[in-house]
């Protein structure tokens, strides 16, 4: 195992075991079994398709699965419920589209969530808000509506939005798929910080750089299986199945 | 042509005028709580609560307004409810408009992308806030438009309500024809009434589009 892993007490934060999900006749998700730990971050690709949007959507169960468990910090996920609402709560998401509240303003974004469910007094959270918008470098457009906002702005207010939650874990679904090339990298920036301070993060991406420089472990899925497991350093530069080798080939030379 | 400025007739008029607006307020905020209420349980993921959506405005919708008032005004007493005929009208036209506002929001929800519902949950709103933050602002604001028509149509559906003893503004007509006044006469100005007020309720929802349009 790598420095990093070892570094850390290994503590299992999102335990997923025997998962399995299908849409009709489609079988997505097949026998998955994944523990991250505690302040690690792992990196789901592979190509379209390969179930693993689905998988990290299970997480906080806005894809409910057929069977297996799924536990995070120790509890498996409750039914659709106040219980679920609450665990969702501890689960931060992260959207391909964003997904910010588009009749608010970026400070009442990730103020909303604070005040509403956390129950955080305003004041206290509009200041914590402020803060995070500061961290993500949008603290300058904080009355603006999403809609005067470029994308990787909105994905850096989506983040502050997710974090003013405390979350335990930081699910990101595609968070670049939808930005031009030069937004890619304000949002990746941002990533890459979170995971040097020590956020748990499951994130699914095609940013092979990103993979490369953040990620303690890479996970491949095909066909809805998690096909290889391995650290980055490895897995880009000596795949072990046919499949991520085609994959890779097609991908990192351009 | 000077009726409403002869003898009693202005405050005959005024009476009426009067009548109508409040009961047009009146049902106008029941429609407004009820068709939420209604679209909410439409979009809900309890089946029963769906079910109840669906078969009110089944019925509502589906039912000419006058037998609602019938059924409303003849109907409630004889299972010992006792309402004033002020309170009837008010039931038969909010329940009725009710369903139309619940199928606006409906539409109008169905505008709102499913990533925003999808944001809020995973902000760990429960599914009455996600509706009530989040959902349902957005659905308001699509629909103002078609919701207007709504509004607009209530008042002059409530001239069905002159029909079932509500003094209101139609029934003025009733009684100045019995005094001998010009037909014609006083149907303008009976119609120059309900176009102040739809006018109003119009402008109302201009104003209203204006102040809720999100900067972009």
């Amino acid at each position: 195992m790598t420095e990093t892993t070892t570094e850390r007490p290994a503590t299992p934060l999102v335990v997923l075991s025997g998962v399995n999900k299908s849409f009709g006749a489609h079988h997505v998700l097949q026998d998955i079994d994944l523990t991250v730990h505690q302040g690690e971050v792992v990196v789901l690709i592979g190509p379209s398709g390969s179930g693993k949007s689905t998988l990290c959507r299970t997480v906080n169960r806005l894809e409910t699965i057929d069977s297996g468990s799924i536990t995070v910090a120790g509890s498996p996920l409750p039914a659709e419920g106040r219980e679920l609402a609450r665990l969702r709560a501890e689960v931060g998401m992260v959207f391909q589209s964003f997904n910010l509240f588009a009749h608010k303003t970026v400070l009442e974004n990730v103020v909303l969530g604070q005040v509403k469910v956390r129950r955080t007094a305003r004041a206290e959270a509009e200041t914590k808000a402020r803060s995070l918008l500061e961290r993500v470098g949008m603290a300058a457009h904080a009355d603006k509506y999403p809609a005067q906002l470029s994308g990787g702005q909105q994905q850096r207010v989506a983040i502050a939005r997710a974090l003013a939650m405390d979350p335990k874990v930081l699910l990101f679904d595609e968070p670049t798929s939808a930005l031009d090339p030069e937004m890619i990298t304000e949002v990746l920036d941002v990533m890459r910080a979170l995971a040097a301070e020590g956020m748990t993060m499951v994130v699914v991406t095609h940013e092979m750089g990103f993979a490369r420089s953040a990620a303690n472990r890479v996970l491949f899925l095909a066909d809805g299986r998690i096909v290889e497991e391995n650290t980055p350093e490895e897995f880009f530069t000596n795949p072990r199945s046919e499949r991520a080798k085609d994959f890779l080939s097609k991908i990192l030379h351009h | 042509m000077g009726i409403p400025f002869e003898g009693n007739n202005l405050s005959l008029f005024w009476h009426g005028f009067v009548q109508t607006v409040l009961l047009s307020g009146a049902s106008a905020l029941l429609a407004l709580v009820l068709g939420t209420l209604l679209a909410a349980c439409r979009v809900s993921p309890v089946p029963v609560l769906r079910a109840f959506g669906t078969g009110w405005v089944g019925v509502f919708r589906n039912t000419p307004l006058t037998l609602l008032f019938f059924a409303v005004t003849f109907g409630l007493p004889r299972v010992d409810v006792h309402l004033s005929a002020f309170v009837c009208a008010m039931l038969a036209l909010g329940c009725y408009t009710g369903s139309f506002v619940c199928e606006v929001l409906r539409a109008g929800i169905n505008t709102v992308p499913i990533g925003q519902a999808e944001a809020a949950r995973s902000l760990g709103m429960t599914f009455g806030q996600t509706l009530t933050l989040v959902v349902l602002p957005q659905a308001g604001r699509a629909v103002l438009g078609p919701l207007s028509s709504v509004f607009i149509a209530l008042p002059r559906n409530s001239a069905i309500a002159g029909a079932f003893n509500v003094a209101e503004l139609y029934s003025v007509q009733q009684t100045l024809s019995e005094q001998g006044y010009a037909i014609f006469a006083i149907f303008f100005w009976i119609a120059l009434a309900y176009l102040c007020i739809s006018a109003t309720v119009g402008l109302l929802f201009r104003g209203l589009e204006r102040r809720l349009a999100v900067g972009a």
